[in-house]
């Protein structure tokens, strides 16, 4: 066996033992993940169920009665209900109501004749998100009200447009199967930048460094050593996320699986490579996680379009999200999970990751130092 | 004999301050020891590096193995061993991963692994721990595994960085005889050391001060420049100490130290040979010539001890409790069932100095925090003035000052900051406050430092300061945990001149050490090993103890090793 393969091969089983001794790295890429796929699967939704809105019937006519019973029987609402609308100013106003709908004493007489201003919507401005959403919701539910009640959509006057909305590849809108896709995006991120340069850090904190310095190992050889093990860990952890979205959190996989791996595989190499770079320069284990905190970890979480949409912030934000790796691999990803194998997604992001990869690893590569000064 | 390295008009310099090594020619020669001799801080960490190219010269060459380390850095690994500090050890691999990680590296493979593998776990004595992590071995068997990785090449040159580092002298003497042996094969050594009783196990030294060589040679030749120059004032019993401090403001004692009973004095260059009266105490000296060793001719190199005496303005302590001051009554210590200190008993008298010496891993760090009150005796009691520091803790505990070994001190404040903060710890506020820190400040001559950081200020100044933090509150009991370890002669000369004058004034001190030096300022010491107090008695009862044919004239260190080994054997017979 040549020489450098033997030391190659010697690194990657020393960083895989050590990988495989060390409690923090098993934190990292196992633990780590789960916390965050659970974060995003159950704990943070942009979906509005069981809204708590009080129902105001100033005169009880057996149509409101209906209107009452259809409101409760959505899962979207928690009716509560008075005859009276200062019974709930003061739980608007205190936050235990996230909306008033009134139905005013004239509101059957209004309904016969087809009036459209039947019914009044009070919402709280102050959570402008939930507000809006009250007030959405509850236009679909007086619509469909109507509707069952063969009144019609509220005459659309001859030749008017009429808009119906539908949604594709998320029918429900449920936020998780865009939150599941977009979370891996983080781990694999944690997993690549931060557990990376933990573990270069270290070698130098715990003076192996100089020790393997002194030694015929070069830098790609020492590069290599490092990379292999890691990967190795960031692809398992995919794997686990990837059979989480399925089984637990019934996300389905529309595009192959042979895609997502070579995907997600495309996007672990520039996370490795700046994790890399950031151990060029950090030489303590605590600088390490700061510095990969803040330029792998927090711009993947906020520049990626998972959470926040990166097309409303502002032009030099826009700009910015175009150097983060996320900003091309969320998106793809979530095309691969809930639409399929879209190449005109999926290719651009796959050459532009490519192109980070590479630049990155070259940049380390050149920057790794064989001396200490 | 031929050049391993030659350096030429060698400057290394770091972004800011002075040089780290300022102009050094010098050759490494093959089949001996070259020491490189000096205090932290001296440079001997960077020379080595630039020896093994892992770092260039900003000025002038360093060729290694006839490589030129700047132009052609690759070949020189492959012929050198290079052991760093920290040993280089994976603490997470075992001992066996360790030495096959770095035999994979070192390309040694086959049979030759086979028989190299073999070869040093027998030199090494390790064999029996291949499967124990590298983490759980002892500092002296760390070392030997950090020796051997180094070695698996078989170099050309090895590259030993403060190998003896936290290595009690029983590792230290045996990784000497390993070192020998490898010399015998043809191997070159350079061997960085801040202890100077080293030096004279040396072929030849490199003796560096602050980035500048003060000497280099054979270390022999530079003690026998003090011949007729070293004397041992012996007799001076209790005033002994105010006997060294006013033998030093004589110009003609360039040096003094304290040794066990002893003073040793060290004449300037042409001057006579000191008088008895030169001590002017009481009780009759008798002075006698003495050889001079490595240290003295160090010191004497660096322009003599400070003739200042600090802290002779403190207060006198004047109370005079009947209870000793200090008293261990079998203090024990249980973790699980293994037993880190076993009924450990001293009484420690007002104005004394008292050590607790032992290799690592003894139990004297276990011992030290019991008496502090920062660990929970299993059985016994520790006392301090009387109080019981388990059940009286803070009454205990303001009557004593603790100095940990690295100065606690906060870097990001200035040194009036430290103070402040520090006689507000201790409860002190108000006018007690300024009057506490206006006191310290005089008596340790801080006033010129007052406004800078304490991060930045030089290593004796900042010993300074960690003294003062540390009797803010006068107490009459002073802790101090290896105090001047790695600290330069002249800075350790100082500090224990401090010492000694607090002592005059009734202070009572103990020290933990692993350094002998340090040993022989104690009045008494206790030699814990094994959890237990094998010995305790004065420097010289110890010395006398041990001495045989073999050893006609043993010091500290032999009483030391003979007492640990004599142990050992009664273990041995008793099992």
């Amino acid at each position: 066996m040549n020489a450098r393969w033997r030391r190659i091969r010697a690194l990657i089983i020393k960083e895989t033992r050590q990988v495989s001794r060390d409690p923090s790295s098993f934190v990292v890429a196992f633990v780590l993940p789960a916390l965050l796929l659970f974060l995003f699967g159950f704990g943070i939704s942009f979906d509005a169920t069981r809204l708590k809105v009080g129902l105001v019937i100033e005169e009880p006519t057996p149509a409101a009665r209906e209107f009452l019973v259809a409101l409760s029987n959505t899962p979207y609402f928690d009716v509560k209900e008075s005859s009276d609308r200062r019974a709930f100013v003061d739980d608007l106003a205190a936050g235990k109501l996230n909306g008033v709908i009134v139905l005013s004493g004239d509101f059957s007489a209004r309904l016969s004749r087809g009036d459209t201003a039947a019914i009044q919507v009070i919402s709280d401005g102050s959570d402008p998100n939930t507000a809006a959403l009250v007030t959405g919701y509850m236009q679909g539910a007086w619509a469909s009200w109507r509707e069952q009640r063969g009144l019609g959509a509220e005459a659309s006057p001859p030749g008017q447009i009429d808009i119906k909305s539908r949604f594709w590849f998320n029918p429900e809108l449920q936020s998780r199967r865009f939150l599941v896709p977009g979370s891996i995006s983080l781990i694999q991120m944690m997993i690549g930048s931060m557990l990376t340069a933990l573990v270069v850090s270290r070698e130098w904190e715990r003076g192996t460094m100089e020790a393997l310095l002194a030694t015929p190992v070069g830098v790609v050889e020492f590069i290599i050593g490092k990379l292999v093990p890691n990967f190795v860990l960031g692809m398992i952890a995919m794997g686990v996320c990837v059979a989480a979205s399925l089984f637990v959190f019934d996300i389905p996989l529309r595009g192959s699986f042979l895609v997502l791996t070579a995907f997600t595989a495309l996007f672990l190499m520039v996370a490795l490579s700046i994790g890399l770079l950031i151990s060029t320069v950090a030489r303590t284990q605590f600088i390490a996680s700061q510095i990969a905190m803040l330029v792998a970890f927090l711009p993947g979480l906020y520049f990626s379009g998972f959470l926040f949409e990166v097309a409303s912030m502002p032009a030099p934000l826009r700009a910015f999200a175009r150097i983060v790796p996320a900003y091309y691999y969320v998106p793809g990803l979530q095309t691969i999970f809930l639409a399929g194998d879209i190449w005109a997604v999926i290719l651009p992001g796959s050459l532009v990751l490519l192109a980070m990869a590479t630049a990155l690893f070259t940049l380390t590569a050149r920057k790794t130092r064989q001396r200490l000064d | 004999m031929t050049a391993l390295v030659e350096i030429d008009g060698l400057v290394k310099r770091f972004d800011s301050g002075p040089a780290a090594i300022d102009g050094l020619t010098t050759t490494i020669k093959s089949n001996q020891v070259t020491g490189l001799v000096g205090p932290d801080g001296a440079g001997k960490t960077t020379l080595i590096r630039l020896m093994a190219a892992l770092m260039t010269p900003s000025e002038g060459v360093v060729k290694t193995c006839g490589f030129d380390t700047r132009e052609n850095p690759e070949p020189i690994r492959d012929v050198i061993g290079y052991m760093p500090q920290k040993f280089g050890l994976y603490e997470d691999l075992t001992v066996m991963e360790n030495l096959t990680l770095y035999a994979d590296l070192r390309g040694v493979v086959g049979q030759q692994r086979k028989d190299t593998f073999e070869r040093l776990l027998a030199f090494t004595d390790l064999a029996r721990f291949t499967n124990r992590l590298a983490g759980a071995l002892s500092g002296g068997m760390k070392q030997k595994l950090g020796l051997a990785c180094a070695m698996l090449r078989s170099p050309k040159l090895l590259l030993l960085d403060e190998p003896s580092v936290g290595v009690d002298p029983i590792s230290r003497r045996e990784l000497w005889r390993m070192v020998y042996t490898l010399i015998s094969e043809g191997v070159g050594v350079v061997w960085s050391t801040a202890y100077l009783d080293e030096a004279e196990n040396c072929a030849e030294v490199v003796v560096m001060n602050a980035g500048r060589v003060l000497y280099q040679g054979d270390p022999k030749a530079m003690t026998a420049t003090m011949k007729g120059r070293v004397f041992f004032a012996r007799g001076a019993g209790a005033e002994r100490r105010e006997g060294l401090s006013r033998a030093l403001q004589n110009p003609n004692i360039v040096d003094g130290v304290m040794q066990g009973q002893s003073i040793r004095l060290v004449t300037a260059k042409g001057a006579p040979a000191p008088t008895p009266d030169i001590l002017g105490v009481a009780a009759p000296v008798e002075i006698v010539a003495t050889a001079p060793r490595f240290e003295d001719a160090f010191v004497a190199l660096l322009g003599g001890a400070s003739k200042r005496t600090l802290a002779a303005r403190a207060r006198k302590i004047l109370d005079e409790k009947a209870a000793p001051p200090v008293e261990a009554r079998g203090l024990t210590r249980r973790f699980g069932d293994f037993t880190a200190a076993d009924h450990i008993t001293f009484r420690i008298e007002r104005g004394e100095i008292f050590g607790l010496l032992g290799p690592n891993g003894a139990g004297k760090s276990t011992t030290f925090k019991m008496m502090c009150g920062l660990l929970r005796p299993s059985e016994g009691a520790a006392l301090v003035d009387g109080l019981d520091l388990a059940k009286a803790p803070s009454a205990a505990r303001a009557r004593l000052g603790y100095m940990a070994q690295k100065f606690s001190l906060y870097g990001d404040l200035s040194v009036r900051q430290n103070l402040e903060f520090f006689a507000g710890a201790y409860g002190l506020s108000g006018a007690r406050r300024r009057d506490a820190v206006a006191r310290v400040v005089d008596a340790f001559d801080l006033a010129p430092h007052l406004d800078a950081n304490a991060g930045g200020l030089p290593l004796g100044f900042k010993q300074r300061l960690a003294l003062s933090a540390a009797i803010m509150h006068e107490p009459p009991v002073l802790f101090l945990d290896e105090p001047t370890s790695g600290v330069d002669p002249l800075t350790r000369r100082e500090f224990w001149a401090t010492i000694n004058a607090m002592v005059g004034r009734g202070v009572t001190v103990m020290v933990t050490t692993h350094f002998m030096d340090e040993a022989e300022y104690c009045d008494r010491v206790a030699l814990i090993y094994r959890g237990k107090a094998i010995a305790t008695g004065a420097p010289e009862e110890l010395q006398t103890r041990v001495r045989s044919d073999a050893l006609p004239n043993p010091t500290l260190e032999d009483a030391f090793i003979a007492l640990v080994e004599e142990n050992d054997r009664q273990r041995g017979a008793a099992a």
